[in-house]
């Protein structure tokens, strides 16, 4: 036994598969250690807020600023308002005006300036251009001088009675105020959803949910599929034969569709997540029950099971000692199977609809759903869906990579 | 004396297991066969009986690795070849090899004829289909195998049926050496009988020029083959013709062999059998003395630390014992 | 046949048929026999010939068709689960394949404890158990000490049969049938099990069933040897007369294709 769990974790793919999803765990835990709140608490009022660092302009106003002159402030101010269209529209007048197109390089911010300030003439009418296109070079110029002046920018109150607008603070453009002084900052790794709910702290708990639910219906197959498929494999008789019926019905009829008929009839309001998970549990045992009971059938003709009943032991013990321990690996195995399975059929379910309520926890299926109800695939909002799609296949790949180590260890005949 | 048809000198094989340690399961084996004669080897499980089979072929694959020695088939060296160039011009034509289970190896969804068309095809492509299936039924005739087996799949041939067909698709090639590692230790004494009748008749009707029997029941190889090599630990412990063998067995372990012969003869019962106490040795740390001594009843101190040679005794005839053979001869007449 | 010894084991008429309609086989058929207590018998026969099945019904693992199988002179039932196990406190069996006699996760003392335990032996002190488990085990030439720990299948076949022998002597059955208990081992260690089930025979005086196709090992070993042919018996008969004196056509033919040393081998009778 000591034996084979130190093979077990000398298999690289188990390994792999093992720390994969240990780390996963780990975050799981430790998160939501740092991060407290309801997951669903939508705090924000627009939807699919992008990824960054969200600081309260108000407050930062307020902030008694530090002055800092940063040698390439204007310059990113400057190359922050100029679009590349403004830039592409500023060669065409140069060019225009008579500078050779080889000498200017429109990346170049400082030299484009340069040229700009040294060339524009806003009385000069090159041929061929609209009053249109002229009036749009004039705003241009503005704009680019106004920036270039470095002007403050007045913030007033206004009062209340009169209407007047008092000016109460200055900001200029050297001023900076520590984010750390900001008394509301709101850090996002991935943003908001179409509710305006922290998504990273969403997915944690999804995860969390997404996991438990492939724990209850990978047991719940695992157990019922072991006892039937032992029932039927030992003792046999009409048992088996109306076992095996059972069996056979449910693997005739495609169990998504059955899982899709009975989330059905539970209708919305009492489909919690275990009541999923029960239910996914409740249709997905038949593999199990299969493959144990072939099995048991080829394990109870064995001589050693002979000798066990020649020794008068009760059927309870030897099915415990004799048969067991035989399939004790495989039904691991299976085991880790069903949760990567159910957490899938969790995700589908859900996709079409017919996942747990939404009011009360997140699952990595709802997640997907709500991303696709509100279009976040065409909008291009990646951190709605991309990151729960990650998580999906992380989750599958790390138990199928651990079902294969395992597979390995205990079949010799696929180890190399 | 005929031609020598393949001589081993010194052929040292050995597997390497996962832990990195050397098991020379092949150590030192030097043997000929010539034309027309047939080599016996016996052994307990676990000698070296079967590696020295798959050795012979010079056929490696891991965990077994070649070591030194030579092995020479009709004067050609086969023991350096690439193992491409063995696949193509030695199996199946120079050496025939019959595994253990091999009736197991009959794929179940091709009829028995497709494996002959495999065969010839393999070295011949060009062969027609029509002159494969003339050869087919005509060395089945003669090898007393119904030609209707030609049609059938392989699981409906009882399992002696099937033995003896995968030795007629085998040497179908004519090959020069045939080795047969235990053909006939699953099945019924019928069946074992007619396996053995196949064999002899393939030697003379020359579809083989020469055999390697392996096998642990002394009676079959004494039936058989012409000459015993007895082997222990991976060495080669005593050979000699096989009436000799069987009845003047030289080496305590020969000796031990020979006492465990069961057969329905009169005297059986009466004769107390003399089984050897005891397991080979590990091969991973073999004995530095003699490999036999922990087991052997006349072993002394020496034995347990010098290491012997096979020394040669009468014609054809060597053992690998410290002891004197008017001495061990002594020692079994006494008992 | 006359033996002076009571009866142990015996059968009239005893039946096994598998399968229904066209798919009906008779595995054995009608077959009578006796065995005594005390004698060492051989049931000869190739694959196929139903003695395989034959020792399932004695084992009372199959139920028996037709027929009745006497125990002690009286019909043997096994009707309940209480009367099997009743039954099997007599019978012990060792089964051809050593591999696949043990149950792979116990280890050698588990086995020979529970031996023990199955003959009230739960309550004994430690080291009475050991003392026991080492005598067994001296019995069939093994130490017990290089054993412990140790798990079956780290053991030679030769050396799991005998162990399986070393059950036995400490289970100490009425009856053992031992179902081809050579046939995978080699010939140097098939001496050694012979002699030692010999040895369980005149030390603790159990009648062994000794299931086998190897005529001579049946020759060597048994008193009497009974020669059975799809499914019946078509000779038996103390050793001697049936192999040195063969009268079923059968008889011979196994006796011819077993080969020989003392005697030329005829291969053309094939």
């Amino acid at each position: 036994m000591k034996n084979t769990i130190r093979q077990i974790f000398h298999s690289p793919k188990f390994l792999a598969g093992f720390s994969i999803l240990a780390a996963m765990l780990l975050v799981l835990f430790i998160y939501p250690l740092f991060v407290t709140g309801n997951p669903l608490q939508m705090i924000g009022l627009s939807s699919f807020s992008k990824p960054g660092t969200y600081v309260s302009v108000y407050d930062a106003i307020n902030t008694t600023p530090d002055i800092m002159k940063l040698p390439h402030a204007d310059e990113k101010r400057l190359a922050a308002k100029l679009s590349d269209d403004d830039r592409i529209a500023m060669k065409e007048w140069l060019v225009a005006a008579g500078i050779p197109e080889a000498d200017i390089d429109i990346t170049d911010t400082d030299a484009l300036l340069e040229l700009w300030s040294d060339n524009y003439d806003p009385s000069a009418k090159p041929a061929g251009m609209t009053m249109a296109k002229r009036n749009y070079y004039k705003r241009l110029n503005a704009n680019l001088e106004a920036a270039l002046k470095g002007t403050e920018v007045v913030v007033s109150e206004e009062d209340p009675e009169t209407g007047e607008l008092n000016q109460i603070k200055f900001v200029k453009d050297t001023d900076y105020v520590n984010t750390k002084d900001v008394v509301n900052v709101i850090n996002l790794p991935l943003g908001t959803d179409n509710f305006g709910r922290d998504v990273l702290k969403e997915l944690v708990s999804a995860t969390k949910t997404s996991i438990m639910i492939g724990l209850i219906a990978g047991t719940i197959a695992t157990l019922i599929g072991l006892t039937t498929g032992l029932l039927a494999g030992y003792l046999g008789g009409w048992l088996d034969d109306l076992i095996l019926f059972i069996t056979n019905l449910f693997t005739v009829i495609p169990g998504f569709i059955m899982l899709i008929l009975i989330s059905y009839g539970i209708g919305q309001d009492k489909r919690g997540a275990t009541t999923v998970a029960i239910v996914i549990g409740l249709t997905s045992w038949t593999w199990t029950t299969r493959s144990v009971r072939s099995q048991v059938i080829s394990l109870r003709n064995r001589d050693h099971v002979n000798l066990s009943k020649l020794s008068g032991h009760s059927l309870a013990r030897i099915i415990a000692t004799d048969i067991l321990p035989y399939i004790a690996s495989y039904v691991v195995m299976a085991f880790i199977l069903q949760i990567s399975t159910a957490i899938l059929a969790e995700a589908q379910l859900s996709m079409i609809g017919l996942g747990p309520k939404t009011s009360e926890v997140p699952t990595l299926g709802l997640m997907m759903n709500w991303a696709m109800l509100y279009s976040a695939h065409t909008h291009g909002y990646w951190w709605a869906y991309f990151p729960v799609l990650m998580v999906i296949a992380l989750i599958s790949f790390s138990l199928n990579l651990m079902n294969t180590g395992l597979d390995q260890v205990f079949n010799p005949t696929l180890r190399d | 004396m005929g031609k020598t048809i393949l001589e081993v000198k010194d052929l040292t094989t050995k597997y390497i297991t996962r832990f990195r340690e050397d098991v020379y399961a092949v150590d030192h084996v030097s043997l000929s066969i010539e034309e027309g004669k047939s080599l016996g080897i016996a052994g307990e499980s676990g000698c070296g009986k079967s590696t020295l089979a798959l050795s012979l072929m010079g056929y490696y694959f891991p965990p077994l690795h070649y070591t030194s020695g030579d092995i020479i088939i009709d004067g050609r060296n086969i023991s350096k070849m690439d193992p491409d160039d063995i696949r193509k011009n030695i199996l199946g034509t120079e050496i025939a090899y019959i595994p253990q289970a091999a009736m197991n190896a009959l794929n179940p969804t091709q009829k028995i004829i497709r494996f002959i068309e495999d065969v010839i095809h393999a070295h011949d492509p060009k062969m027609p289909k029509k002159d494969i299936h003339d050869l087919a039924r005509k060395r089945f005739e003669e090898l007393g195998l119904p030609s209707s087996v030609l049609d059938k799949h392989a699981v409906e041939l009882s399992g002696g049926m099937k033995q003896r067909t995968v030795i007629a698709i085998s040497t179908i090639l004519s090959p020069k050496v045939l080795i047969a590692d235990e053909p006939s230790s699953a099945l019924d004494v019928t069946s074992q009988k007619m396996v053995i009748k196949m064999l002899r008749n393939l030697m003379e009707k020359g579809y083989i020029k020469s055999m390697i029997f392996i096998t642990h029941e002394l009676p079959l190889l004494y039936n058989v083959t012409d000459d015993i090599m007895v082997m222990y630990a991976g060495q080669i412990v005593e050979k000699g013709t096989a009436k000799e063998m069987v009845f003047n067995p030289t080496h305590p372990y020969s000796k031990g062999l020979m006492g465990s012969i069961i057969v329905p003869e009169e005297g059986t019962r009466d004769v107390k059998l003399a089984a050897i106490p005891g397991t080979p040795p590990n091969l991973k740390k073999p004995p530095s003395g003699c490999r036999f001594a922990d087991r052997c009843k006349y072993a002394t101190k020496e034995c347990r630390l010098t290491s012997v040679d096979l020394k040669e005794f009468g014609e054809g005839r060597s053992y690998r014992c410290i002891i004197d053979i008017e001495k061990l001869r002594e020692e079994y007449a006494n008992e | 046949m006359s033996n002076s010894k009571p009866l142990c084991l015996s059968g009239k008429g005893v039946t096994k048929v598998f399968g229904f309609g066209s798919k009906r086989t008779v595995a054995v058929d009608h077959v009578d026999f006796e065995f005594h207590e005390g004698e060492f018998v051989s049931i000869v026969g190739e694959s196929g010939s139903g003695k395989t099945t034959l020792s399932k019904m004695l084992l009372g693992l199959i139920n028996v068709t037709d027929g009745q199988i006497f125990f002690q002179d009286k019909p043997l039932d096994i009707s309940t689960r209480k009367k099997k196990k009743e039954y099997w406190k007599d019978i012990q069996a060792i089964f051809q394949d050593p591999f696949s006699s043990y149950n792979v996760f116990s280890k050698v003392d588990t086995v020979l404890l529970d031996c023990i335990h199955m003959r009230g032996g739960k309550h004994l002190p430690m080291e009475k158990k050991i003392e026991m488990m080492t005598e067994a085990c001296s019995f069939v030439n093994l130490k017990f000490a290089e054993l412990t720990n140790k798990y079956p299948f780290e053991l030679s076949g030769g050396q799991m049969q005998r162990l399986m022998i070393a059950r036995i002597f400490l289970l100490k059955p009425k009856i053992l049938l031992a179902d081809e208990p050579t046939s995978m081992i080699d010939a140097c260690s098939r001496a050694t099990i012979l002699d030692m089930l010999m040895n369980l025979r005149n030390e603790i005086g159990m009648t062994i069933i000794f299931i086998t196709h190897d005529i001579g090992l049946a020759y060597y070993i048994s008193d009497t040897v009974y020669i059975m042919e799809h499914g019946k018996f078509v000779e038996y008969g103390s050793a001697d007369e049936v192999i040195l004196n063969p009268k079923a056509e059968y008889t011979k033919r196994l006796i011819s294709d077993v080969p020989k040393i003392y005697e030329e081998w005829d291969l053309s009778t094939v």
